[in-house]
């Protein structure tokens, strides 16, 4: 049977972690290979990367340490922030990336979306939506949420699953940070309404957000930063804790 | 010993470079077919679509001298589907070296099926020391068929051929560079054969 997927995410500026870190006998909690090996020994099933501070001079970097992470991890892995070209997506693959995430860019230049699934193939084409619920209606924010657009979520969701996406990771800005559980009504009509995976991100806090997500919001993965980081959450208790529920895991 | 990784331009190859790297092997990335003879282990990957890769293959002639390989070859994701004898992504003609239509899920669950599935059924030294529904990390949207070459299945919408085997050939649905330890152990065992 297929499982839910638990997913760490790591925000990079500059190559290095940030967001604090503060795992136990770690080295260096800065350093994203190191973090990203420990999660994959703890059980994490895939690792995202957020690149958050994305600019040309910068870019180098990044493609150096996904080549280290590529060298050095064994489970898979994804690579966003400052993506907008073919090019971009065939730099960081031969890095070793194994799927790359789009967002902004999508929303400015859907075809984004074709080109990338038509010459990569659509299980390396992943488009993050940061949405926020505006009077009863989820618009897509971009550029981190900050800048509100008109689109709509759920036209948004079917558009990009049109284009080729492969995947869809589902950011609610109205529950990202306050550690309150996951958006699951809207990723429950999302889920059902395109029949791609959707990542559940924003809002994690406790063991039961992440039930709540895979049973109520029917994510088919969840992704969560500062719970794991922190060692809130560690990962095997979280899997244990959803396996007692009948929620598949890898253990 | 010798280990070659078929290089045809279909995607993430580094990925199955690093694991071997891993494990302390060179392998060597090439579409030179005097390489690929003389290789003690030669592994066939792929990811995209199949009537593409094909035509990748007919291009350099590798579609011919894949089947004729004697030592062992493990096809991995895309490359186990060309191995089979059809696939119905883009009506694709395959190498026919494992006797096996590849089809596509139906919209009755979601496409691509993404993340880590069990494999059960294990029947091939390629799985020593790896336990009945051990996780391994698939990502695809067509399946082989339940068939005679069949030495691993998986559940997912039905069950299907995760793994297949005839004489020298190998092929896997998942790919064991991304399927942490377990993944390590087959591609150890791969190397042992």
């Amino acid at each position: 049977m297929l499982t839910k997927r638990i997913v760490p995410c790591l925000d990079i500026k500059n190559g290095r972690t940030v967001k604090g870190v503060n795992f136990v006998d770690l080295r260096d909690a800065g350093d994203p290979v190191v973090l990203a090996k420990q999660y994959a020994d703890l059980g994490a099933d895939e690792l995202v990367f957020l690149d958050i501070a994305a600019t040309l001079e910068n870019r180098k970097t990044m493609h150096d340490m996904v080549l280290k992470v590529a060298e050095q991890v064994n489970i898979p892995f994804t690579v966003g922030g400052g993506i907008s070209s073919v090019e971009d997506v065939d730099d960081l693959l031969h890095c070793g990336a194994d799927k790359v995430s789009i967002n902004s860019s999508a929303v400015k230049r859907p075809e984004l979306i074709n080109e990338l699934s038509d010459k990569f193939g659509s299980q390396c084409v992943v488009v993050a939506i940061d949405a926020k619920e505006v009077d009863g209606e989820w618009l897509v924010h971009l550029a981190g949420g900050t800048i509100p657009t008109t689109l709509n979520l759920f036209d948004w969701a079917q558009e990009v699953e049109q284009r080729g996406a492969g995947e869809i990771l589902f950011t609610s800005m109205n529950h990202d940070g306050t550690k309150a559980g996951f958006a699951n009504k809207a990723l429950a009509k999302l889920s059902n309404l395109v029949n791609i995976p959707i990542i559940a991100s924003g809002g994690a806090g406790s063991i039961q957000h992440f039930v709540d997500t895979f049973k109520e919001g029917k994510a088919d993965a969840a992704l969560a930063a500062s719970v794991f980081h922190f060692g809130e959450i560690p990962i095997l208790e979280l899997k244990e804790a959803l396996r007692k529920q009948d929620i598949p895991v890898r253990l | 010993m010798k280990l070659s990784i078929v290089n045809y331009g279909a995607g993430n190859i580094k990925s199955i470079q690093f694991a071997f790297q891993r494990l302390g092997y060179d392998a060597i990335l090439t579409d030179n077919p005097e390489e690929i003879i003389t290789s003690d282990k030669v592994i066939f990957p792929g990811v995209g679509e199949a009537s593409s890769a094909m035509v990748k293959l007919q291009q350099s002639g590798l579609d011919q001298l894949i089947p004729t390989l004697k030592q062992p070859v493990l096809g991995i994701c895309l490359g186990m589907q060309l191995m089979c004898s059809h696939s119905e992504e883009g009506d694709t003609t395959g190498l026919g070296i494992f006797d096996v239509n590849v089809k596509r899920f139906s919209n009755k669950v979601k496409v691509p099926q993404m993340g880590w599935n069990t494999i059960s059924n294990l029947k091939s030294d390629l799985f020593k020391g790896i336990k009945e529904k051990e996780y391994m990390y698939l990502v695809h949207s067509y399946y082989a068929e339940q068939c005679e070459a069949s030495i691993a299945t998986s559940d997912y919408e039905l069950e299907y051929a995760s793994a297949l085997e005839n004489d020298n050939f190998f092929g896997v649905q998942f790919h064991p560079e991304k399927s942490s330890k377990a993944g390590e152990q087959l591609l150890k065992n791969f190397l042992k054969l």
